[in-house]
């Protein structure tokens, strides 16, 4: 009986720790892929050159670039959104019906699909704002995208300063602003930018919302205001992998393009998990 | 006084900014409604939920997006298949039986998982899953609804298997002590006592999946082959709704028909993923689990 108990247990385990290791291995198979077929593309011309012979030849430069764009506008309409936001719901909100429906907003907007981002985009920014496909209406689509990871990360963030640090401050006869903003809001600063790290590369993976909103399938030109069109890293996978003149041909542009994409918002978010990590160790409270 | 009135008015302008969320989903109902409604000029509510042909280029065009959701909720089925129980077993080592240091690099796994944009596991999907289901079975093509399933069941697996590792770990200690106290297994203690005390939590998680998979755009663009046609295997191709917007939405004249049609069907897609967030958030409010016996 007791070792049958324990037979049960084991093959539990061991059923447990497969999962664990086909999802390890699942993501190690998929980066070591991409990295065996895109590490030859990769070269100083790839990166710094446009394309060239309707896209079968060159670089991505114009992709990288728009995607550096669409990313920056993005967290500039995301971040100080959603830390107001989070110092709201932790600092001033009472505990209410209000903030309950505010809560099931964030979440319901936490929800909505990509591609609905995107026709709220095209619908919104593109046509009643007449902004046209342009960085502006990606940036605005990504940003508001982005908004209930950053008001997530930053209100943990801001959760996580002691009650003690507040009181101490109002009763030396500070105002409840100063407080916020002078001994609340610094020491909540590395874990709202860690949050924040992450909505960056949420922001520069995403395709289906700027598709209809800023993606251009190619420019010859670089963007010289906001009101232009760019082209992004995912929408140039996309493009080249299924729309493109030639797919067989481009395929090493391909994976090129996808190793720097993955690149960049990998690396993106290891520097989050880092600065964490390193956080959480020397964590003076 | 001017300082107390500063005070109050800083706070409503913080106010102000906590309700963009509840704007911006207000201005995402409007704009589809606004582009949306108007197709059912054309089109009755009931022909174009149920109406199995959608030709909209057609002359005349037919709007029937039965097929689009039948392939949305296909895909969304067999992903969730796969997912939950990798997602949850997941969720139950790195919670329960995982030493520490495995724990955490497991956690930053999954992150990095989460983290792979969409448009990316959509492109390993056609160039490696494809070909590899196109020789195993014999298939006319690999770009089909097992393909499709099984990459968004991986993109899946982080929401599923984080939400279930919190709700885990907040089952409180005195649960598991209780157990161990009366002779039970680990193994025992996990399946009686811990995961039933935490399955509000992980069935949100699942719920929030579910949500991911059948709002997922570029995996079911790219993998899911296209075909809106009711399927007859699971080796038949699909066109789940976002892949249909996506992919039309690019070639459609402005206002005009089709264009309606593609936000009216962004209006479905919408309601469908919303129904999902809502019955997670009663679950998670409605059955939390609040302390323990012993304060």
């Amino acid at each position: 009986m007791m070792r049958w108990r324990y037979l049960k247990q084991s093959a539990f385990f061991a059923l447990v720790r497969a999962s664990a290791l086909i999802i390890t291995l699942t993501l190690g198979g998929i980066i070591l892929y991409i990295l065996m077929h895109g590490y030859s593309v990769i070269s100083w011309e790839f990166i710094t050159k446009p394309p060239t012979d309707s896209m079968t030849q060159g670089g991505i430069m114009p992709a990288i670039l728009g995607t550096i764009y669409l990313t920056l506008g993005a967290i500039a309409i995301g971040l100080p959104l959603g830390v107001a936001s989070a110092i709201y719901l932790t600092e001033y909100a009472i505990q209410g019906r209000m903030i309950r429906l505010i809560r099931v907003g964030i979440n319901c907007l936490a929800g909505v699909p990509s591609v609905v981002f995107g026709l709220f985009g095209l619908a919104f920014f593109v046509i009643i704002f007449k902004f046209g496909s342009s960085i502006l209406a990606g940036s605005l689509t990504l940003g508001f995208l982005i908004l209930p990871t950053i008001i997530g990360a930053s209100e943990e963030a801001l959760k996580s300063v002691p009650q003690t640090f507040r009181e101490a401050s109002l009763a030396l006869g500070v105002s409840k602003w100063q407080t916020t903003y002078r001994i609340v809001l610094p020491n909540a600063l590395p874990g709202i930018l860690t949050g924040s790290i992450l909505g960056i590369g949420r922001a520069a993976g995403e395709t289906a919302p700027i598709m209809f909103t800023a993606a251009a399938f190619f420019t010859s030109k670089l963007p010289s205001s906001i009101f232009d069109e760019v082209m992004a890293l995912p929408y140039h996978i996309y493009v080249l992998a299924t729309a493109g003149t030639n797919i067989e041909a481009t395929r090493p542009i391909q994976y090129g393009t996808v190793l720097v994409l993955v690149a960049v918002v990998l690396g993106i978010n290891l520097v989050a998990i880092l600065i964490r990590g390193y956080m959480r160790r020397n964590k003076r409270w | 006084m001017t300082r107390h009135i500063k005070e109050i008015i800083i706070k409503y302008v913080f106010f102000s900014f906590a309700l963009v969320s509840i704007v911006v989903l207000g201005m995402i109902v409007f704009s589809l409604f606004r582009e949306g409604v108007p197709i059912f000029k054309v089109v009755s509510l009931k022909d174009f939920l149920f109406g199995t042909e959608w030709y909209p280029t057609f002359d005349p065009p037919l709007f029937g997006i039965f097929t689009l959701i039948v392939g949305s909720l296909i895909v969304t089925i067999f992903a969730t298949l796969l997912a939950v129980p990798l997602g949850v077993m997941t969720a139950i080592y790195i919670s329960e039986i995982a030493p520490r240091a495995i724990k955490e690099i497991l956690k930053s796994i999954i992150e990095m998982l989460a983290g792979l944009p969409s448009v990316v596991l959509g492109f390993f999907g056609m160039v490696v899953v494809a070909p590899w289901l196109q020789n195993t079975f014999d298939l006319p093509t690999g770009l089909n609804i097992v393909n499709a399933s099984m990459i968004l069941a991986l993109m899946a697996v982080p929401t599923i298997s984080s939400i279930s590792e919190d709700a885990l770990y907040a089952v409180p200690h005195e649960f598991k002590e209780a157990s161990y106290a009366l002779g039970a297994t680990r193994f025992e203690t996990i399946a009686k006592v811990i995961v039933p005390a935490a399955l509000s939590g992980i069935t949100t998680a699942v719920m929030l999946g579910m949500a991911r998979a059948i709002g997922e755009t570029m995996v079911v663009l790219m993998v899911a082959g296209g075909a809106a046609a009711i399927p007859e295997s699971i080796f038949d191709s699909v066109r789940p709704m976002p892949a249909s917007i996506a992919a039309e939405m690019g070639e459609t004249p402005y206002r005009s028909a089709h264009y309606h049609a593609l936000f009216a069907t962004g209006m479905v897609l919408f309601f469908l993923t919303l129904a999902f967030n809502l019955i997670a958030d009663y679950v998670s409010h409605k059955f939390k689990q609040t302390g323990s016996a012993t304060p």
